[in-house]
């Protein structure tokens, strides 16, 4: 069987630790994600969403229990070692895009290539235009990105997540703020490119219609998931 | 945008771009603070090499006299009782113009040393010139003109005249001239105070840029001097010029201890010239340093300000995977990039005020007050100097924007 993309065994996160005001957030999370798997994550907020995704991101650090992505224990990583990792294995779209103002709608789409000495070659450009045209933003993509609406700033957002070919893709409420037509084209996207490179993706969303469309939902409340 | 750049240099020349009217302002006050450093430089500089070149072009670096003449009781002074007398009064003897004792062994000695270039032996005491009823008291300076005039360039200080000096020759100051109503081709008669007396005719006149030198110094030939002052034979000093003037101080030292003559270098004649100097020197390495300090001050305030404005930029590119590292090269090309832009505007106010110093402070006879020292390395220095800064003021902020947690950098 291959290797799931994501493994979180018991994970808990506590923030204050040691404090009086200590409080843990996350109570031993276990959860896989296989290749290909489109997972869309529910729950009210306060809950430890967030916070999860955070962590499966390699943006902060389980308190403790076991996190694999790809197969490779992070835990013992160091930060130069995670910030590799997750620039690598990991693309990610925000609920506000958190795209660079001072940047074309390219510049935003090759930024994580530009950063990276295995990526920075001539072809940076030509594949950070064809992403610009997978999502339908060919004739933008010299435009400053605060020239754009919200739809195609987030459109823009998705196709920055998929420049490195992650293999896992998180998107932490992206049509959160967007109308219908535009969540759904955002959504479609996102179906597309886990279909179409075999991406998993975490999805979390407060749409039932969008989770609906997903293949698996866990619902995480008050810290724990529940199934 | 380039492909070619770096990453760390398309971020930093884009968030300089972005926040343009901070950037454009701390590259003024970068500008202004070198500016103020290269213009104060060239001018102290050009200060000090013109002091020195003025009084090298007129004495020797090291000047070699016979040893004083010291008073030697001959034995213990007795009172009538027998014991030491107290309070015995020991005369300090007449200086009497004398020469030194084996000059021609001492001045080849001196020549041999590497760090000599010229030795030239004179013979000079006080005598009168006389002209029909008027009389002057002058200095006479019996100089070898080959060897004299590569210490002291006489000849750019000629009016008139020439610097031919045969045994009846003599060159004198224009006020000299004038006071006793002679031109060149005159005669003077030349009596000294041992009792030699010449008549000597005027070949030249010199001005050295000061009215009592011109009045009081005469130039004629050493043999002239020798048989005028009763010195046959002998110098009453040998003349000296070294290859590294600052060395003066060092060379004449060893002389000193090697032979027993008395050494005096420039350095130690001019003593409250290079006090000036080092007090010169150390409020132009204070300036400096509050400048460097205000320019510093400046740039880092702007890139603390600059990395609280861009925090979620910050915290976006460190969830695509760019490194602490890379984060910190940002903030630190961007200080360096403030200095060095920064100091080329500067270096170029700089110039320009030089140049219109150079044009516009002028003596009255419409030659520059003073010439000033604008050296290349000068420029550079300031470069460096500023763009060192611009990254050692970087450097707290782009640590602190390293260090900033992604996940609330971007919570914002």
């Amino acid at each position: 069987m291959a290797e799931p993309v994501v493994c979180l065994r018991d994970v808990r996160k506590a923030f204050n630790l040691g404090l009086a005001n200590e409080t843990e957030v996350l109570h031993g999370i276990d959860l896989t994600l296989a290749r290909g798997e489109f997972c869309a994550v529910m729950g009210p907020s306060g809950s430890g969403k967030s916070t999860l995704l955070n962590i499966v991101g390699l943006l902060d650090r389980p308190t403790s229990g076991s996190l694999r992505i790809g197969g490779e224990e992070t835990g013992a990583l160091d930060d130069h070692a995670l910030t590799r990792l997750r620039g690598h294995s990991i693309g990610f779209v925000f609920q506000y895009h958190n795209l660079l103002a001072g940047f074309t709608a390219l510049e935003n789409v090759m930024m994580p290539m530009l950063g990276d000495a295995t990526f920075f070659n001539d072809g940076m450009a030509q594949r950070a235009a064809a992403l610009l045209d997978s999502v339908g933003l060919s004739n933008w993509r010299d435009s400053r990105v605060t020239e754009l609406s919200g739809g195609q700033q987030q459109r823009v957002a998705v196709a920055r997540s998929l420049a490195m070919a992650p293999p896992l893709l998180l998107a932490d409420e992206p049509t959160g703020n967007l109308d219908t037509k535009s969540a759904d084209a955002v959504f479609e996207l996102l179906r597309k490119a886990n279909r179409d490179h075999g991406m998993a993706v975490l999805f979390v969303t407060h749409n039932p219609l969008l989770s609906a469309r997903c293949d698996r939902i866990i619902r995480v409340v008050d810290g724990r998931l529940e199934r | 945008m380039s492909r070619w750049m770096p990453f760390e240099w398309i971020v930093a020349l884009r968030f300089l771009r972005e926040g343009r009217m901070q950037t454009l302002f701390i590259v003024a006050g970068i500008a202004i603070g070198v500016a103020v450093i290269v213009f104060m430089s060239a001018l102290l500089t050009g200060l000090q090499s013109n002091f020195i070149r003025r009084v090298l072009t007129a004495q020797a670096h090291i000047q070699l006299l016979p040893p004083k003449e010291v008073a030697r009781p001959l034995g213990p002074v007795r009172a009538a009782g027998g014991g030491p007398l107290e309070d015995a009064i020991i005369q300090a003897p007449l200086q009497r113009l004398k020469s030194i004792d084996q000059w021609q062994t001492l001045a080849a000695q001196v020549r041999a040393m590497p760090e000599v270039a010229v030795v030239s032996p004179i013979a000079s005491g006080s005598a009168l010139v006389i002209r029909g009823e008027a009389s002057r008291a002058i200095s006479v300076i019996g100089v070898d003109p080959a060897l004299y005039f590569r210490i002291v360039a006489l000849p750019e200080k000629m009016v008139r005249g020439t610097t031919r000096l045969t045994p009846s020759d003599i060159l004198i100051g224009t006020d000299l001239a004038s006071d006793l109503g002679v031109a060149v081709g005159d005669k003077l008669r030349v009596s000294a105070a041992g009792g030699g007396d010449q008549t000597l005719a005027v070949t030249g006149l010199f001005d050295l840029g000061s009215k009592p030198a011109n009045q009081r110094t005469t130039y004629v030939a050493l043999r002239t001097a020798q048989s005028l002052l009763g010195l046959v034979g002998g110098v009453s000093a040998i003349d000296v010029t070294v290859k590294d003037i600052y060395a003066a101080e060092a060379v004449a030292q060893r002389i000193t201890a090697a032979n027993g003559v008395q050494a005096d270098s420039w350095i130690a004649t001019n003593a409250q010239f290079f006090t000036a100097v080092q007090a010169q020197k150390t409020s132009n390495t204070a300036i400096r340093f509050f400048v460097a300090l205000s320019v510093a001050f400046g740039i880092a305030s702007v890139l603390v300000v600059s990395v609280v404005q861009k925090s979620r930029e910050i915290g976006i590119l460190r969830a695509m995977g760019i490194s602490r590292g890379q984060v910190l090269r940002v903030f630190l090309l961007q200080g360096g990039l403030l200095g060095l832009t920064g100091s080329v505007g500067g270096s170029s106010i700089g110039l320009v005020a030089l140049l219109l110093w150079q044009r516009y402070a002028l003596n009255p006879d419409g030659t520059p007050l003073f010439p000033l020292a604008i050296e290349p390395g000068l420029f550079v220095a300031s470069l460096l100097l500023a763009t060192l800064t611009g990254l050692a003021a970087a450097f707290a902020p782009a640590l602190r924007a390293a260090r900033l947690d992604p996940v609330v950098a971007i919570r914002g």
